[in-house]
């Protein structure tokens, strides 16, 4: 399915690529004067085989950029949750490897552009006559190698903002659409998009060619022995650069680039988010595994799970006859299969939401809790370091639950599983606690995370937690949630007093170090927490959820008139009960700060930023939910078996008091 | 329109205050008053240069597009006037009442007031809240979330603003941090919004823009759904069921979404009775038809229609001659019935205070004994007019002869199908 994905994608993206490079090639041409002549030289430039041999070369960009796509991109954003994280995102190898390959990319495509436009332009070596002697020698074109650092400059900003913006996160729309109408919705916004970026890049790179031009131009003159034309104005002056046409000509190649890139983009966009229709059940068994309960159950590949959550949230309110198989029963044995299964993987995706929630808020608590405690004995400014160092939110206490789920993906990664968590996890927020994170640890030396000497820049809470952590309670620790009860250590058993206080020295030392650095201004900067980025990657997968919401909700619903075998009322009290607790969770939540306040939008970005608002999306669609079951059911849930506190907040849903 | 000539003669000195046993009752009553602000007064001084010089360029802006204009003469209006001519409230632009819903589920409303405040009112509660926020002007179009209890959608002359406003505070000034804006450029003066019924998703559309825009309302995101012909979207409206989505144009020309895959068909919308047949071969469900109705005679002289909800009473408001003396708008009420055939019978005349006119009407969404109709005046008066009858989908309810005398009482003569109306 993702291969065919590709394949119409390259396809497609090769068959569009001669009408960029036509429009291209009119807009570089351009001249208002002679429009005959324009036209003709057009027509002409467009038959040359320089252009088909750069056509060739295109292709075989665009080829990359797709298979590149396919590698990179991930229906859950990594989010980093420091300056640090994303630091180290940025220069993580494969982040480096990408960069380079776009560079080296926009370094091709800037050459076809440069040789299409042709003049001045077309090659790096030129004949010149040297002012001294007279005679002819090759000198270096500037403007040739102008557009080719360009060229090299949009590739890495793209790549480094691929990474800042998640350009490579797909998103999946609120509407189902055809291909089609959708690529025409979406062309002028990346037309847009890609103007506007390359306005930005030429910008930028003016700039930086204005003030580090001279390295390059005497690098590459000294290696391929190509004089420099005295004679002509040197570009990395101001004189050079306030050239128009050498802007106007960077400024369209920049947005053909932009433009070659981001329709791929947009492209595989269109094609990965397709929706996708899973059988509901099936006589024969060797479609068995086809069928939606079975790839609801599935784990360990997510693309498939979202699809199939998105074909559950569409059936359910979109087909009847499909409904119907989900609510029919067995038939040898009459048992609701399709609906038990459909219901409790759903539940079971809401209630590990919850379970991320409330240990979230645990651990926020207990931090809170730790360090007001801790502040009486530290000195003052280890105190207000750790606090400064570590944020007011820790999610790194947060159990990973729901591993698959949580680790960015392909199916390629997925499938590999262990080897790429173990590459990209220190980034993904989960583990990233500032001071534990690996960058760091990097920094300070490297060291195995299993060594005894793990942990001796841990964060100041956590090491102070350290005697409850390793001592206390194993069984909470067994089962994912973290130890909740206050810290009881400044007085540490008689026994133990000489270990004691050399680990006391050991620990003022480095309170004082850390002190130190938390008193360096970048140091804080890289480390500081990124407000809301924990909450948003408490919310990074929230996608499936609101489908479970949406799909549970409407078949809850639809039950009710069309579930012959009432097989939908056995499980509507843990329906409900599910729902309500999710509700309160997601409500504490929004209660702790920085996790209300609404994102600025972005006003024209390839880069997809839905995620940011995914948290909000499911509060609406949770409530939208609860509401849907409510009125279709009334005053019939007041006959549903469910607890005294849980009917209370149902009846105020009955009120429309939420 | 021969039809009119069957309707019970109007009361003109009295009000019609309810609909009993067929018959509507008049007395003189006062309706239900809201108070009416006076205008707040906000007066930004502009430097002169900058004004001229906007002027200027608005002016060569209007030029260039005044052959798009030619095509479509109502992008030559301004942002005010178009509001006026495409909202549903008749005679908006000096009406007190600038809009005006009903909330789907409970009993409270919003109403939009001249000075660009909106006030809710609830049944049971005297505190009534009153919502202002500084992007909120030229309120056109009012609509509360289905399946949520907090959330209002405004379509504003610039932006689109969600409020959400709890139930069960009572605090009377919902500071403007409980609203969200919503906006895209280009797609302003909005004058018409649509909830989806299942609350998911709400549409915007924009005279001026010939995208209407299908907004993720909590993820503020917006996917704008294009069709050029037309020159706008001046109306929307769902389905009761979800599957179809109407989209009236400023030209005679309207679309039905179906809203799965979100393609469109075009209906093109002439004079004459082929349509109408052309309508009926389609099978079309009630919802289209009523639609279909709306667009017919307003070419001729229906201004709004409502239908309750369970499709008993239709309320159409024939817009009056403002030159002529005698000729003010009014309400015509019809029975109507969608099974076995469609059927539409004069019930009567809703009538105001002595020099009200009405300029907007809406049905109350669950109203238990029947109908209820609520109209805003031309004086500033919002007023109920409850229809007390029993369906006659629930011939098993608790008063079965009730029904069946409500419903079969003229059958026998007056049948207006729709072939004779046209």
């Amino acid at each position: 399915m993702i291969f065919e994905c590709l394949v119409l994608l390259i396809a497609w993206s090769v068959l569009l690529l001669p009408v960029t490079a036509a429009v291209f090639v009119l807009l570089s041409r351009f001249s208002l004067f002679h429009p005959i002549q324009w036209i003709s030289e057009c027509t002409s430039l467009l038959t040359a085989s320089s252009t088909i041999f750069s056509l060739v070369v295109l292709c075989g960009v665009v080829l990359i950029t797709g298979l590149f796509n396919l590698e990179f991109y991930t229906l859950v954003p990594s989010i980093p949750c420091s300056r640090m994280a994303l630091l180290g995102t940025v220069l993580h190898p494969r982040q480096c490897v990408h960069s380079l390959v776009y560079c080296t990319m926009g370094m091709l495509v800037m050459w076809c552009a440069s040789v299409t436009i042709g003049g001045r332009y077309s090659t790096l070596g030129i004949p010149c006559r040297q002012s001294e002697s007279g005679e002819v020698v090759t000198c270096l074109n500037e403007y040739h190698l102008f557009l080719l650092l360009a060229g090299a400059f949009m590739g890495y900003s793209h790549s480094f903002l691929g990474v800042v913006q998640n350009m490579y996160y797909v998103s999946f729309q609120p509407i189902q659409q055809y291909k089609y109408p959708r690529f025409k919705g979406c062309l002028p916004m990346v037309v847009k998009c890609s103007v506007i970026q390359s306005l930005y890049s030429a910008r930028n790179f003016a700039a930086l060619y204005f003030f580090f031009g001279y390295a390059p131009k005497t690098w590459i003159s000294s290696t391929l022995h190509l004089q420099i034309d005295s004679s002509l104005q040197p570009l990395d002056s101001l004189t050079g650069l306030l050239d128009f046409s050498l802007l106007y000509h960077l400024t369209i190649s920049g947005t053909f680039l932009y433009f070659t890139w981001y329709l791929t983009v947009l492209l595989f966009r269109i094609y990965v988010t397709e929706a996708y229709s899973f059988p509901v059940q099936s006589t024969f068994t060797e479609d068995a595994e086809q069928c939606l309960p079975k790839v609801l159950a599935e784990t360990n590949t997510l693309v498939m799970k979202f699809f199939a959550l998105q074909d559950l949230a569409l059936l359910s309110q979109h087909s009847l006859s499909r409904r119907l198989e989900v609510f029919c029963l067995s038939q040898p044995g009459g048992h609701p299969h399709n609906w038990n299964a459909i219901s409790r993987e759903c539940l079971s995706l809401l209630s590990e939401l919850t379970q991320r929630l409330v240990a979230h808020q645990d651990a926020v608590a207990s931090n809170g809790r730790v360090k007001s405690q801790s502040a009486s004995s530290d000195t003052r400014s280890a105190s207000l370091s750790s606090s400064v160092m570590s944020g007011t939110e820790d999610i790194a206490e947060t159990p990973r639950l729901g591993v698959p789920l949580r680790t960015p993906g392909s199916v390629f990664k997925s499938s590999v599983g262990g080897v790429h968590s173990a590459l990209t996890a220190p980034f993904t927020p989960d583990v990233d606690s500032p001071f534990s994170s690996p960058a760091i640890r990097r920094l300070v030396g490297q060291q195995e995370p299993r060594s005894p000497w793990f942990g001796t820049v841990q964060s100041p809470h956590i090491m102070r937690r350290g005697p409850k952590l390793w001592s206390a309670s194993t069984e909470s620790q067994s089962n994912g949630s973290p130890p909740a009860s206050p810290v009881t250590v400044p007085s540490p058993p008689a026994a133990s007093e000489k270990p004691s206080f050399l680990a006391q020295w050991l620990q003022n030392r480095r309170e004082q170090v850390k002190s130190f650095l938390a008193k360096r201004v970048l140091i804080v900067y890289l480390f500081n927490k990124l407000p809301e980025a924990s909450s948003q990657a408490l919310f990074a997968d929230s996608q499936v959820h609101i489908w479970a919401l949406q799909g549970l909700s409407h078949l809850v619903a639809a039950s009710f008139s069309e579930d012959q075998f009432g097989v939908v009322q056995t499980t509507l009290p843990n329906i409900l009960s599910c729902l309500v607790v999710l509700l309160e969770a997601v409500d504490r939540h929004f209660k702790l700060p920085h996790a209300s306040s609404k994102p600025a939008r972005a006003v024209c970005r390839m880069g997809d930023s839905t995620y940011k608002t995914l948290r909000f999306a499911l509060r609406a669609a949770l409530k939208t939910a609860i509401y849907k079951i409510t009125t279709t059911f009334g005053e019939h849930l007041n006959a549903v078996n469910i607890s005294t506190e849980h009917r209370k907040r149902l009846q105020q849903f009955l009120e429309f008091k939420e | 329109m021969c039809s009119l000539g069957v309707f019970p003669a109007p009361v003109t000195a009295a009000q019609t205050l309810l609909e009993r046993n067929n018959e509507l009752l008049s007395a003189l009553h006062p309706g239900e008053h809201p108070q009416t602000h006076e205008p707040l007064s906000a007066c930004v001084s502009v430097p002169r240069f900058l004004a001229v010089g906007s002027a200027c360029v608005l002016a060569l802006l209007r030029w260039a597009s005044s052959f798009h204009g030619s095509l479509f003469p109502h992008l030559t209006l301004s942002s005010d006037e178009m509001v006026a001519e495409f909202s549903q409230m008749l005679d908006w632009s000096d009406s007190a009442l600038r809009s005006f819903a009903w909330h789907p589920h409970t009993d409270k409303f919003a109403v939009a007031l001249l000075d660009d405040s909106i006030r809710i009112y609830k049944s049971n509660s005297s505190a009534t809240p009153t919502l202002k926020h500084r992007c909120q002007r030229s309120v056109c179009a009012l609509q509360w979330k289905p399946l949520c209890g907090s959330a209002l959608a405004v379509a504003c002359q610039s932006c689109l603003l969600i409020w959400h406003v709890d139930p069960t505070s009572l605090s009377t000034r919902p500071s403007s941090g409980c609203a969200q804006v919503l906006s895209h450029p280009g797609h302003s003066p909005i004058t018409s919004i649509a909830w989806s019924p299942t609350g998911s998703l709400l549409v915007s559309a924009s005279p001026v823009d010939t995208a209407m825009m299908v907004w993720d309302v909590a993820a503020e995101s917006a996917v704008p759904l294009q069709r050029v012909g037309g020159g706008g979207v001046t109306y929307l409206s769902w389905s009761p069921d979800g599957s179809r989505l109407l989209a009236a144009t400023p030209s005679a020309l309207f679309r039905v979404w179906e809203t799965r895959m979100w393609t469109c068909e075009r209906w093109p919308c002439l004079k004459g009775s082929c349509q109408v047949r052309k309508l009926r071969k389609l099978s079309i469900t009630v919802f289209e038809l009523m639609y279909a109705f709306i667009y017919f005679f307003k070419l001729t002289f229906f201004s709004q229609t409502s239908w309750d909800p369970r499709g008993e009473r239709l309320a159409v408001l024939l817009k009056g001659d403002s030159q002529a003396v005698n000729h003010p708008s009014v309400i015509a009420v019809f029975k109507t019935r969608s099974s076995p055939v469609f059927e539409l019978l004069p019930c009567g005349f809703v009538m105001g205070e002595a020099g009200a006119e009405p300029r907007f009407m809406q049905f109350h969404p669950h109203f238990q004994h029947g109908a209820l109709l609520t109209v805003c005046w031309s004086d500033g008066r919002i007023s109920h007019v409850p229809f007390y009858f029993s369906s006659a989908g629930l011939l098993g309810g608790d008063s079965p002869q009730q029904a069946l005398a409500s419903n079969t009482a003229d059958h026998s003569s007056n049948k207006l199908y729709t072939e004779q109306i046209s």
